[in-house]
């Protein structure tokens, strides 16, 4: 086990490039301060994000993975932030039966006026993802042949929903 | 394919990375550590932005052979063209260029300069690999249809019709009230020279109305808008105004017979009335009446007709089987000048508008100071005969206040004190204006405060507690009582008077969101609409080829609004007279070997652009009408659909290389004790 007091999540972000981008833009011109944990990748569309994106991430060594997109209605693309957020939904169950906590991918609606908003959840998702502790892909996923490992918490969780 | 040769830039931005971020150490570890991944040359440089940094650029691409470059320096929204033209002028594909956002998301919002300088190397590996993937594209050029569509005729709407329309190019002017003149033409006096509006306005109007190449579309409203930058097809509803636009020749007489009488709550503000059939005010444009069939005697009851009885013209101008049109249009670009909407002053019950008759909201006051309006320009009570011998001007009714709207109106401290100088003028009066800060920026604002203390009028700093008819002391019976806390004495003050004006603030359109919407733009957190950049580029938005003007991406003044209306237009004719716009390449397209035929993609396109080749049993896509969004590419399971400038190998190559350093804490371990 990793030592959790030097434990620093690493946290990828897929960002839209209309609004929550363009929010990282903002946070940054208003220099509003954000834990450095998180790395952006920008995409056209949240609707680009491919679900293979985010399980790349977690074992590429991401602990945890942010996906953000402009507000329901907002999309610049009329309406590709739903399709989004139907992968997302299905990804979170995936993520679950993969035995990886599903509070490690978070997902933001965050307009490009909301700069402080985008740096205020950034720094909550990490904290969450920090008290999450390391992912250790390797041991939850590799290891077992690609198959569940179930996280003994969250068996707990399954059998009260 | 040739091997690459990545030169990799690393921008000081003065100390505005440099600051936080050790940009020689970056450059220098770009250079040994990514020599792996093809980097061939790594320097920093004090602004890469300026010539001489674009130059080193240049020199580099020709004499070290390069043919791929990452910039690491600001966000990509902000230097990505600068830095690809740049490209493009030493002969290398302008799509071979990557920015990495070391200023934006390392340098402002970080504090620890080792953590910082970590976290910008781990963003320039992403960049460096990222870009060893990127494809040679070229720019896709769209024609621009020279018609333009600007939506809402107030003063910002009518200044960028006749610009574009003096250019000899076609407008589309669509007002949603029975004339074009929007707030401008309620107006009396404008601040600070207190020319009359009408008369600087009205001439206006009338050229939009005459000019050969506006098409003035009144009581009309956008029900849809498709298509894209260049090529948009727009649906209008043309209300029906129950008058043959073809033979009205404007005389008025119907305006006159009509035995109907209502309250105009819209361009009277409720003070005054007009007919079933009306016109707005004598130099409406266009000058044809139109009936208001809520109270129409005919389309209530179905008798009546006077107007129909009494029109003059052959033939009769009067159509009661009138109905409402839908119009298509081709459009280039589009202009949104909607405006704002007025405060709701009875949202503040402590103020007593709506509850305490002596209590006038601005608009009201600009009505009956105006010559045209329903007291002739007389100020008087709500009886209608007394004039008032002592005005309360409120400042900030609903603005820079928590509970409504945070943010500054703008324009209420100038009108109120226009306020003043007109009750002064017309009444001798005295007047006390209570303001939180006197905000008088701008030509001459200062001079005409001056003027107005000058004039005598009380200025109390203090915002007001309540208005009340409830008297407590001599001297307030029969009196509104205005209570504030002047805070420059620091005591309660209350003042006994016979009026009370409330400066109410801008708000957007109460249906801002869902026009918004229409047009594919955003709203900001107050509700106006969202600019491309607040300073630098104020009257574009995300979405290419709508600009807005006015206030309806802010309050903002009549000088300011006509800025932007001519701004906007502008950029309109620039884009006009180059005939096409390049845009970016960015474009999904399919594999047919790969497609399997399954289907999948067909749904997600709201453009309509995938169509499936039922006889080869594969998906097509209009490059045309896609927009680059990639949700389909995302969503193919074969991996046969293909998007260009963000491909799942140069997407999972960047996260390869954001992922391949720690995060660190600034605390622990260095970089050469952990392995990647």
């Amino acid at each position: 086990m990793t030592d959790q007091t030097n434990f620093e999540p690493m946290v990828v972000g897929f960002t839209c490039n209309w609004c929550s981008y363009r929010a990282a833009d903002l946070a940054g011109m208003s220099r509003i301060k954000y834990p450095p944990n998180i790395r952006l990748i920008r995409l056209m569309c949240s609707g680009r994000l491919d679900p293979t994106f985010v399980l790349k991430a977690f074992e590429g060594g991401a602990d945890g993975v942010l996906i953000s997109g402009c507000h329901p209605g907002e999309c610049h693309y009329l309406e590709q932030n739903y399709k989004m957020l139907k992968r997302f939904l299905l990804l979170r169950k995936m993520l679950i039966q993969m035995g990886i906590e599903p509070d490690r991918l978070k997902l933001l609606w965050a307009s490009a006026a909301e700069g402080a908003r985008f740096a205020e959840e950034v720094t909550k998702m990490v904290e969450t993802v920090r008290s999450l502790g390391p992912l250790n892909w390797s041991k939850v996923v590799d290891s077992n042949g690609g198959h569940a490992t179930v996280i003994p918490v969250l068996a707990k969780e399954e059998v009260t929903a | 394919m040739t091997e690459e040769r990545i030169g990799v830039y690393v921008c000081h931005c003065g100390t505005n990375i440099a600051g936080t971020v050790d940009v020689e150490e970056v450059s220098k570890w770009a250079g040994e550590k990514l020599k792996k991944d093809g980097v061939v040359v790594s320097r920093d440089y004090k602004f890469m932005c300026s010539s001489l940094g674009q130059e080193l650029i240049q020199a580099d691409i020709k004499e070290k052979s390069l043919n791929r470059v990452v910039v690491a320096a600001c966000s990509p929204h902000l230097h990505e063209k600068t830095f690809r033209t740049a490209c493009q002028k030493a002969d290398m594909n302008p799509y071979l260029c990557e920015m990495v956002s070391i200023r934006e998301q390392v340098s402002w919002v970080h504090t620890d300069k080792r953590v910082a300088t970590e976290k910008a190397k781990a963003l320039i590996s992403g960049g460096v690999l990222r870009v060893a993937k990127d494809e040679p594209l070229e720019a896709i050029h769209v024609p621009i249809n020279p018609a333009t569509l600007i939506v809402g005729a107030g003063i910002a709407g009518i200044q960028a019709a006749l610009e574009i329309a003096d250019s000899g190019f076609p407008v589309y002017l669509v007002e949603r009230d029975s004339s074009i003149g929007g707030h401008m033409a309620q107006f009396d006096k404008t601040f600070p020279t207190l020319d009359c509006a009408a008369c600087i306005l009205t001439p206006k109007m009338v050229d939009a109305g005459d000019h050969p190449n506006i098409t003035l579309l009144t009581l009309s409203e956008i029900e849809q808008v498709d298509g894209y930058v260049g090529n948009f097809t727009v649906t209008i509803r043309k209300g029906a105004r129950y008058v043959k636009e073809d033979v009205c020749t404007g005389c008025g007489i119907c305006i006159e017979k009509c035995p109907i009488k209502v309250i105009d709550t819209n361009f009277e503000a409720g003070l005054g009335y007009r007919k079933a059939i009306y016109r707005n005010f004598p130099q409406a444009i266009p000058k044809y009446p139109a009936i208001d069939t809520e109270h129409c005697t005919y389309f209530l009851h179905g008798k009546c007709k006077a107007c129909q009885l009494f029109c003059p013209t052959q033939p009769n101008s009067i159509d009661f089987e009138q109905q409402d049109e839908v119009i298509r249009i081709e459009v280039g670009n589009i202009i949104l000048a909607t405006g704002y909407d007025l405060f709701n002053s009875r949202r503040i019950p402590q103020y007593g508008y709506g509850r305490l008759a002596n209590v006038f909201t601005s608009l009201e006051f600009e009505r009956m100071c105006n010559a045209a309006g329903p007291t002739e320009g007389r100020v008087f009570l709500r009886d209608g005969i007394t004039q008032p011998k002592t005005v309360g001007i409120i400042h900030c009714v609903g603005s820079r206040d928590k509970h409504y709207n945070n943010y500054c109106s703008v324009i209420c401290c100038m009108q109120s004190l226009k306020f003043a100088h007109l009750v002064k003028e017309r009444t001798g009066a005295e007047v006390y204006e209570f303001y939180i800060d006197m905000r008088t920026a701008f030509k001459d604002y200062d001079e005409f405060y001056q003027r107005v203390l000058q004039e005598g009028v009380n200025f109390i700093r203090g915002r007001v507690a309540e208005a009340t008819d409830a008297a407590r002391l001599p001297g307030e019976e029969g009196k509104l009582i205005i209570q504030a806390e002047d805070t420059l004495i620091g005591k309660q003050r209350r003042i006994p008077v016979d009026m009370v004006i409330l400066s109410a603030g801008l708000e957007p359109r109460a249906d801002s969101e869902e026009v918004a919407k229409k047009f594919g733009i955003s709203c900001s957190s107050n509700g106006f609409f969202i600019e491309k950049h607040p300073k630098l580029d104020p009257i574009s938005t995300l979405t290419e080829g709508i600009f807005i003007a006015g206030a309806c991406q802010g309050p903002k003044d009549i000088p300011a609004s006509v800025t932007q209306g001519a701004a906007a237009a502008a950029r309109v004719l620039g884009r006009i007279q180059s005939k096409e716009l390049a845009l970016e390449p960015i474009r999904a397209s399919v594999i047919e070997e790969r497609c399997s035929g399954c289907r999948i993609c067909n749904d997600l396109c709201p453009f309509n652009a995938i169509t499936f080749n039922e006889e080869l049993n594969v998906t097509n896509i209009n490059q045309a009408l896609c927009q680059g969004c990639g949700t389909c590419v995302a969503a193919c399971p074969s991996g046969a659909i293909s998007g260009t400038q963000f491909s799942d190998e140069q997407i999972l190559a960047q996260l390869d290389g954001i992922l391949s350093l720690p995060i660190n804490s600034g605390k622990v371990k260095t970089l050469e004790s952990v392995p990647a």
